[in-house]
């Protein structure tokens, strides 16, 4: 029977061990293959160039990888132009190419589905009151929209009485901020943002003036590059540590994903480590040969997910570094690989087709 | 007085959130208009949820796909659309 996400929309998005995962995912990751190669010519173009043979089932570190920078040369669908619902852009950091994505219903469903999962098993099913730690222009302007506008639009799927700290001039309003933190003192607060707006617009702000909102009770998830806070010698504990003090005591989880795999991202747990979910998974590539490194090696970071079935998104080697910490053993007693991430790759940007690694030898 | 019904309520719901002129929108599905998308979506489960006095759980706001499986849904909530 062909794959379809509802298989794995009623897992425990932590509960699924090594042996078990590596069975999926290589079958669902070949399956993928060998339906996109069939339906996207850009996609068959590339593995025919490669001399790869989309048909055998391949083990999750067998299959090909396409680097993420493709989708910024290539538009890559697997539907037809009249099924595609949502085109979601992004520029990622260099700011100049603008990576395509095509999604049709059952994608944007299945994306939308996984992240609940994630992010409910973090929070519960009961939204919160909410507070985005930005502007609301990001999100009710339509013409304004963007990956960032689309990532505060998804999430406050997770909350309710939304509240936008930052006024349209991008300055937090305190004094409403702190109303809306009293309105709901007896509940556990969610908070949403992107890492560097929330260090430069809310953090930085705050601890000038030496105000903080106060919060009680509160979860607060964050994505974006860490990039700028590095240039200020801000690490994850500097960050997490300033948080605290100007908007009170919450648990603050990292997360990171990538707009080519919306839905299955990573978050960090109570032990700060970045974890996969069920929907998605981890392999660290050695910049020499691409050979996949063990636990505890620094290297290029390829990511797996099952969710993308209306482009070929299913398996990307990033511009990413990182490490494998260890997988089923966190001590937060979620399954699956658990990593960190280092930044950027240093040096040669990884970029384009002729930069991937060699099939033939690997598969 | 003539009580609104909560069929009435239900429909009013979709129209303000879309800003529909025209009534008909039981047939309404989510991104089948472009006013339904990501953003009319919360705003519509906005209205419903003042207008009925409810709270969505996650899983529900995720399924409300078309006004009728809207329908189904809130019974969920004791709410009974007719």
């Amino acid at each position: 029977m062909a794959y379809s996400f509802d298989e794995i929309a009623k897992l425990d998005p932590y509960g699924t061990g090594r042996g078990e995962k590596a069975e999926l995912y290589a079958r669902v990751l070949s399956e993928l293959t060998s339906s996109h190669y069939a339906r996207c010519a850009g996609y068959r173009k590339i593995l025919d160039a490669f001399g790869c043979d989309p048909r055998p089932t391949r083990s999750a570190e067998a299959q090909f990888m396409l680097p993420v920078g493709v989708f910024k040369t290539n538009e890559l669908s697997s539907v037809p132009g009249s099924e595609i619902l949502k085109t979601m852009t992004s520029s990622g950091t260099s700011g100049q190419a603008v990576s395509k994505i095509f999604l049709d219903r059952e994608n944007v469903r299945a994306q939308t589905r996984a992240l609940a999962s994630i992010i409910s098993s973090f929070i519960g099913n009961k939204r919160l009151p909410l507070i985005m730690l930005d502007t609301a222009l990001v999100s009710t302007d339509r013409s304004m929209f963007s990956a960032r506008g689309a990532g505060i639009v998804g999430f406050s799927t997770f909350g309710r009485d939304v509240f936008f700290a930052l006024d349209e001039n991008m300055r937090p309003d305190v004094d409403a901020a702190r109303a809306f933190v009293e309105k709901h003192r007896s509940e556990r607060i969610l908070l949403f943002g992107y890492t560097y707006m929330i260090w430069r617009h809310v953090v930085r702000e705050l601890a000038e003036t030496g105000r903080s909102l106060g919060i009680r009770d509160g979860v607060l998830f964050h994505i974006g590059g860490w990039k700028k806070l590095k240039d200020e010698a801000v690490d994850r504990g500097a960050f997490n540590g300033a948080v605290r003090e100007t908007i009170g005591d919450v648990r603050v989880h990292n997360y990171y994903g990538m707009a080519e795999q919306l839905g299955s991202v990573f978050v960090e747990c109570e032990h700060g480590n970045m974890h996969c979910s069920v929907y998605s998974d981890v392999i660290i590539r050695r910049h020499r040969d691409f050979s996949a490194a063990p636990s505890g090696e620094r290297g290029i970071v390829e990511l797996l997910s099952l969710l993308p079935t209306s482009y070929p998104g299913h398996v990307l080697l990033t511009e990413d570094e990182g490490e494998i910490l260890g997988e089923d053993d966190c001590p937060c007693g979620r399954l699956g690989k658990y990593f960190r991430l280092h930044g950027r790759v240093r040096g040669a940007e990884v970029r384009g087709c002729s930069d991937t690694y060699e099939y033939r030898r690997a598969g | 007085m003539i009580a609104i019904t909560n069929l009435e309520k239900y429909k009013n719901c979709f129209i303000e959130a879309f800003a529909l002129s025209e009534a008909d929108v039981e047939s309404l599905k989510y991104q089948g208009i472009q006013e339904w998308d990501s953003v009319g979506h919360m705003a519509l489960m906005a209205l419903l949820e003042d207008n009925f006095e409810i709270m969505l759980d996650t899983d529900d706001i995720i399924d409300f796909a078309s006004f009728e499986k809207g329908v189904e849904i809130l019974l969920k909530y004791e709410v009974v659309i007719r």
